[in-house]
């Protein structure tokens, strides 16, 4: 490596030469930038595959009976739309997308520690995510369990489960080596001058959701393990005729995949966290309090698993026990809620497309927290349990709050990664149909749900056809905005305006470098600011 | 130049920690010959714990790693033993 | 120390990093375990009067012979990264070629006791398994289950450890740069960390 006295000339990462060409010199990447946009790009893929398989549930839905296919068909579209969307999208979405991207360079480090390791987490990806997809085309069928897999029905079932439980378990291999990178990357790698307590926010949201990875990624590959080998063996951890207990495969999946919420919501928090003062030109209000609430959300998200099996014949006990701990765990989100809007009190606030984004996220997820309390209180949970409303709930949280933090996040480092700057007006109008479109797909869910709809059925009674009509009609509006965003952010990244290094007058540490970066981030050692939000 | 960290640990305390170990497992084994009910588990899972945590102190240098680690270390087994117990919390009063 | 991780970047080699990113793999394989000692403690719970009567069909001979080999090999490991940290390259070398000796007589252990269950028709989607009661069905699924998936993690480990005995070889693991070593013995390490929950779990509590 070069001496750090003498000068280099600045190349940006997008235009660096290395030993491959074209797409091999993407494959073989090592530099955490070029792979945040890999993930980008085959996040973005994946997504709209689930969206146009979303789009298919959502017809099907226009009339009672039989629409446009079978019920069998059915059952593999929401199966495929799920395992796609929470496994291929929203869990590696934010984090191993913009925490790629932008992890080392808030913290002042050339690359994350281990950038091989990296660059075969992105590999791993991909081939999870092939055999997901092929999951659904080998013969025997798609999968019909749904997206939880749960047992005695998905080890009995004669579909693709085992391709689909394996594609699962290597996803999660890939997770649990990019947690494990940052975590190492936010101990070992931090510039000098940069201590635990003066990093950006985004960071430490990272910090708390690796950690979440690394500690709850592997228990559901025990629990995919074990699945694939009841249907191999007959073992009957999960038959009953055997002996075993299908309520066990719930603990164990649930125990994993009520954290896998917070490894989707934290980097999301996080991304508003950096959005919002920037925005407002203002101090994020209660630095500590937001920075411990990432850590108390991972840690107490741990322990809530059960709610998501108040109505499946767990003890009273354990369901007291867990409706409690899920009203604590409700605290440290409604803290970073709090501070979200306090910040933004006597700031100088500039109206953008970021900020946009980020209102309509603290908007979408308070709605889709506060239904959360509900569904977390066992007496209210017990009448809406697999109905329509926590369909529409956890769309609120998962698509309002990480979606839409995703697209924050995107309109707001845009220029930073291509150093171009997108359409603001077009923006705010894909914002407005968005928001439109969105409200109106899942809002008449909850009411369907409270009124007994229930959910991965695909009939239902005449009475439930308005709000069905009215909740595709709403699909198709969200669509429309979310092709009309992508265009505008996909003509800005290649032939926008050149974007100042500046643009938003933001004051942590990627606004300091050149409007693409270099290869390694920092040609020169960065300064460190004793706060991060400096803003008068 | 090498960073090397390590502490070298001499091949004599090694050797004196196997004794331990091997001690330790010949006790679980008389141990276990009793039959006392929960009580003879507790003592096996209790020896099991700290032939793991002599292991983990010693064969794995987790004495001359930092503070932080051996928090985390400890962190870890608390988590599993939260995880194990919240599930007892059902299965206990089914 | 921030400073010493400046000096780091510059070189692109940080040792502490390798041996933090270890540990937290551990952190993970715990957990992976952690998974199926939940499962054999909840149907441990249920059946206890079937899983101690099964637990008496394994040769506590056997697996003591398997505790014994196996804390010996990690105390060989351990004295190997301090052969090297010693600049005793043929010491390091006989002591990772005891590591895996010891690791092969495990296997061949397990061979013979896997070998005589299944010799008897007592293996997962068997047909002698399907006549079991449920709880010594579970308590053999179990066994096999989480027995294997420790055998796995042993194999894993001798490759590790291969890999180190021939960079040990061709010196390109020295006193200088053993972290490779390290993290090899520190992973061998866990394969016996399990090993000394599983032993009593399995052998002895009956």
């Amino acid at each position: 490596m070069s001496n750090s006295t003498e000068k280099i000339e600045y190349v940006s990462y997008l235009d660096h030469k290395g030993k491959y060409k074209g797409l091999m010199a993407w494959i073989m990447a090592t530099d955490h930038k070029k792979i945040g946009l890999l993930y980008m790009y085959s996040i973005m893929t994946f997504f709209f595959i689930g969206v146009i398989l979303g789009l298919m549930m959502k017809v099907e839905l226009l009339a009672p009976g039989e629409t446009i296919m079978k019920a069998q068909t059915y059952n593999g579209v929401f199966t495929l739309h799920g395992i796609l969307m929470i496994f291929m999208v929203v869990i590696p979405g934010l984090s191993a997308t913009f925490g790629n991207f932008f992890l080392p360079i808030l913290i002042g480090a050339k690359d994350v520690s281990f950038p091989k390791l990296n660059r075969f987490s992105w590999w791993i990806f991909i081939v999870g995510s092939i055999m997901a997809v092929a999951s659904q085309l080998l013969k025997d069928g798609p999968p019909d369990s749904g997206w939880t897999f749960y047992a005695p029905y998905s080890t009995t079932t004669g579909t693709n489960v085992i391709m689909a439980t394996a594609a699962a378990f290597v996803l999660g291999f890939s997770s649990i080596l990019t947690g494990l990178n940052f975590i190492v990357t936010v101990h070992q790698m931090r510039a000098p001058g940069m201590r635990f307590f003066n990093m950006p926010l985004f960071p430490w949201s990272l910090y708390a959701t690796a950690w979440i990875q690394l500690l709850a990624t592997p228990v559901i590959g025990i629990t995919l393990l074990m699945l694939i080998a009841e249907r191999l063996f007959n073992i009957g951890f999960f038959d009953p005729n055997l002996g075993g207990d299908p309520l066990l495969f719930q603990h164990l999946f649930w125990i994993y995949s009520h954290p896998a919420v917070y490894v989707m919501m934290l980097p999301a928090m996080g991304v508003i966290t950096e959005i919002i003062p920037t925005f407002c030109q203002r101090q994020i209000y209660g630095y500590k309090a937001v920075a411990i609430s990432s850590l108390a959300i991972a840690g107490v998200g741990f322990l809530v698993w059960g709610h998501h099996m108040y109505t499946s014949g767990m003890s009273d006990e354990a369901r007291w026990f867990f409706s409690l701990l899920t009203f604590i765990v409700a605290v440290p989100s409604a803290i970073k809620v709090f501070n979200w809007i306090t910040t933004m009190y006597k700031g100088s606030i500039d109206v953008k497309p970021p900020f946009l984004y980020a209102l309509t996220f603290i908007f979408l997820f308070i709605i889709g927290g506060t239904t959360g309390l509900l569904l977390g209180a066992v007496a209210t949970n017990v009448q809406v349990h697999d109905t329509a409303f926590v369909v529409a709930h956890f769309h609120y949280i998962i698509f309002g709050g990480m979606g839409f933090a995703f697209f924050a996040a995107i309109h707001y480092w845009l220029p930073k990664m291509y150093g171009r700057m997108y359409n603001f007006k077009i923006a705010n109008i894909a914002l407005v149909i968005n928001f439109i479109g969105f409200n109106l797909l899942y809002f008449p869910q909850f009411i369907i749900g409270i009124q007994g709809m229930p959910r991965r059925y695909f009939d239902y009674p005449a009475q439930f056809q308005p709000a069905q009509v009215l909740s595709s009609i709403g699909g198709f509006i969200l669509v429309i905005g979310l092709i009309l965003m992508v265009y505008n952010l996909v003509k800005g990244a290649r032939s926008g305006e050149i974007a100042p290094e500046n643009p938003w007058n933001g004051s942590t540490l990627e606004w300091t470098l050149p409007a693409t970066p270099s290869l390694e981030n920092f040609d020169e050692e960065p300064i460190i600011k004793e706060n991060p939000y400096d803003y008068k | 130049m090498a960073n090397n960290t390590t502490h070298t640990i001499e091949y004599k305390t090694l050797s004196i920690v196997l004794l331990v170990l091997m001690f330790l497992t010949f006790v679980t084994i008389e141990i276990t010959s009793f039959h006392l009910g929960a009580l003879t588990v507790t003592a096996a899972l209790l020896i099991a714990g700290v032939k793991a945590t002599i292991v983990m102190y010693h064969f794995m240098h987790l004495k001359y790693e930092s503070l932080l680690l051996r928090i985390l270390v400890a962190m870890v087994f608390v988590l599993f033993i939260l995880i194990v117990v919240i599930t007892f919390i059902d299965y206990a009063f089914r | 120390m921030s400073e010493h991780n400046a000096i780091h970047v510059e070189e692109h080699r940080d040792d502490e990093a390798s041996k933090l990113g270890m540990w937290l793999f551990i952190f993970t394989e715990l957990l992976l375990f952690g998974g199926l000692f939940l499962v054999y403690s909840i149907f441990r719970m249920q059946y206890h009067t079937a899983f101690h009567e099964s637990s008496l069909e394994l040769s506590v001979t056997i697996g003591a012979i398997n505790t014994i080999v196996l804390l010996f090999s990690s105390m060989t490991v351990a004295m190997s990264l301090t052969a090297i940290q010693k600049n005793d390259q043929k010491r390091a070398l006989i002591f990772i070629g005891i590591t895996l000796f010891c690791a092969a007589v495990f296997l061949v252990n397990k061979y013979f006791e896997w070998g005589g269950k299944i010799h008897h028709g007592l293996y997962p989607g068997s047909e002698l398994m399907a006549l079991l009661d449920r709880g010594h069905h579970l308590y053999f699924s179990l066994y096999f289950f989480m027995t294997g998936l420790h055998a796995l993690h042993i194999i894993i480990g001798m490759i590790l450890l291969i890999v180190c005995l021939f960079k040990v070889k061709s010196k390109n693991l020295n006193n200088k740069d053993y972290v490779l070593l390290e993290n090899g013995a520190l992973y061998w390490h866990l394969v016996d960390l399990i090993w000394i929950f599983l032993f009593p779990l399995m052998y002895l509590l009956s």
